[in-house]
């Protein structure tokens, strides 16, 4: 029951109190790039939940059973970057020949995740927060799932701001930015909560 | 410096299982790319319009290159793709029937009024769905301009309220006739030598009062149509222009002039 207690304050802890996008602030390129359209950025939110967990699956190991015992911990940064990168594409490989029907509908995105901010956050800050193997799987689902949360929120709020009449000095990325700055405040209102929710016993 | 030594070694090799694993990968699990699909690919336009009925010319190329689908589709690529994509393919080229976008309504401001005004309203869809748009004819064109805003080639402009389609940039994508929310804009062929310029079907004498030059469908062109082109359908004139043969009789005859003889290649309406 502890472990689950957990396991639910990281998975909730990480969907809307450290939201990467709108509290730590990463992975804002497809935050802003790929949220005008609600298909695309349900897409984009699917394929970095998939990416976030693979890359997971991969980085903790390496880091626990390589870097750590033989005292390379530096050498976190760029093994991940590489690692990751190669672990994209293979699996965007694999999904060609065996899934062509999930590549078509994620494949877009997956090269624009490889190298992408939120993905290695994710991965190094497991490290960094010490969780294990099983905790590490299940934040980087929740910041999978606060991702696509933060995408397809943005993309009702863009679909809202294309019908909107916005001062000619604002139109496009300026008044992007203050809403997403808007909905980021609005994120704010999470702290803290989770820990209340799920008390312990 | 065992260190360093083994730091570059751990990364040496980790980028090394990286590429050996990526290289298997790819030999053991690459999909073969169809050279014909891009091969086909290259005879399209790329205007990614949608008038072949697939996802865009990528997925059109795709259909093409797995055969039965036929190669005149490309409409605003016209006859030269459809046989470039032809011998592409290594069959018959089809005959490509090259259309132009023709919007069936001349209740400008002078021929016909408004019933009521819709305020605020910049489209035609949402004028369209309030109590369909104000205008006394429910078939009539609403002047919003939604066909101008999709057309890819701007072709379309709104003048006195009615849309207008310049048949010398129109590409023949079909996007403004998908749009129109009142359907009233089709494709014609580009040899079209007469049109009929209403979409009315009222009766004569209601479609009388609501627009001057509407049709009342009293089948004066059916009867005098030395070829059979026209039928009324539903208090409508409608051309065949399998049949036409652009004697122009039935513009002569039609006592509300709503058959106009049209010339699109020298783009000359009326």
């Amino acid at each position: 029951m502890e472990l689950f207690r957990s396991l639910v304050i990281i998975l909730m802890g990480s969907v809307l109190v450290n939201n990467y996008v709108l509290s730590r602030f990463l992975g804002i390129c497809p935050f802003l790039g790929v949220s005008k359209k609600l298909d695309q950025a349900t897409g984009m939110g699917v394929s970095v939940i998939f990416v976030m967990i693979m890359a997971t699956l991969a980085t903790w190991p390496i880091q626990t059973f390589i870097l750590d015992p033989l005292g390379l911990g530096y050498l976190q940064t760029i093994v991940f970057i590489l690692v990751i990168a190669a672990l994209v594409q293979f699996i965007e490989i694999v999904l060609k020949k065996f899934m062509p029907a999930l590549h078509k509908s994620l494949g877009v995105y997956l090269p624009l995740i490889t190298t992408n901010c939120a993905v290695l956050g994710v991965t190094i800050n497991n490290i960094n927060d010490g969780y294990n193997f099983l905790e590490s799987i299940v934040a980087a689902l929740g910041c999978g799932l606060g991702f696509l949360l933060a995408m397809v929120l943005f993309a009702g709020v863009r679909s809202r701001l294309d019908e909107s009449d916005v001062p000619q000095h604002f139109k496009g990325l300026p008044i992007t930015l203050i809403s997403a700055s808007i909905v980021a405040l609005a994120f704010m209102g999470f702290g803290g909560i989770v820990e209340n929710l799920f008390p312990a016993v | 410096m065992t260190d360093i030594i083994l730091a570059i070694v751990i990364l040496f090799a980790a980028g090394l299982i990286c590429a050996v694993l990526l290289a298997l990968a790819s030999h053991y699990m690459g999909v073969e790319v169809d050279e014909t699909v891009n091969r086909v690919r290259e005879c399209l336009p790329g205007a990614n319009c949608g008038a072949c009925g697939y996802t865009g010319c990528d997925g059109y190329a795709e259909a093409l290159a797995k055969g039965g689908v036929k190669t005149n589709l490309c409409i605003p690529g016209g006859a030269g793709a459809a046989s470039a994509i032809a011998a592409a393919l290594g069959v018959a080229a089809e005959e490509a029937v090259a259309v132009c976008a023709f919007v069936h309504c001349n209740g400008t401001d002078e021929h016909t009024s408004k019933c009521a005004e819709v305020d605020g309203c910049s489209s035609c869809k949402a004028a369209c769905l309030t109590f369909g748009g104000g205008e006394s004819c429910i078939y009539s064109c609403l002047g919003c301009g939604d066909c101008a805003d999709v057309c890819p080639a701007d072709a379309i402009c709104v003048k006195d309220g009615i849309a207008r389609v310049d048949t010398r940039l129109c590409i023949g994508c079909g996007m403004c006739a998908k749009t129109c929310p009142k359907h009233i804009i089709s494709m014609l062929p580009r040899t079209a030598r007469a049109a009929v310029i209403c979409s009315n079907h009222d009766t004569g004498a209601v479609a009388n009062k609501t627009c001057k030059v509407g049709c009342i469908a009293c089948r004066k062109c059916e009867k005098t149509c030395p070829h059979g082109a026209i039928t009324v359908v539903n208090n409508l004139a409608v051309i065949d222009y399998e049949k036409c043969t652009g004697c122009r009789e039935c513009v002569a005859v039609c006592p509300k002039k709503c058959i106009k003889s049209v010339d699109f290649e020298a783009h000359t309406i009326g």
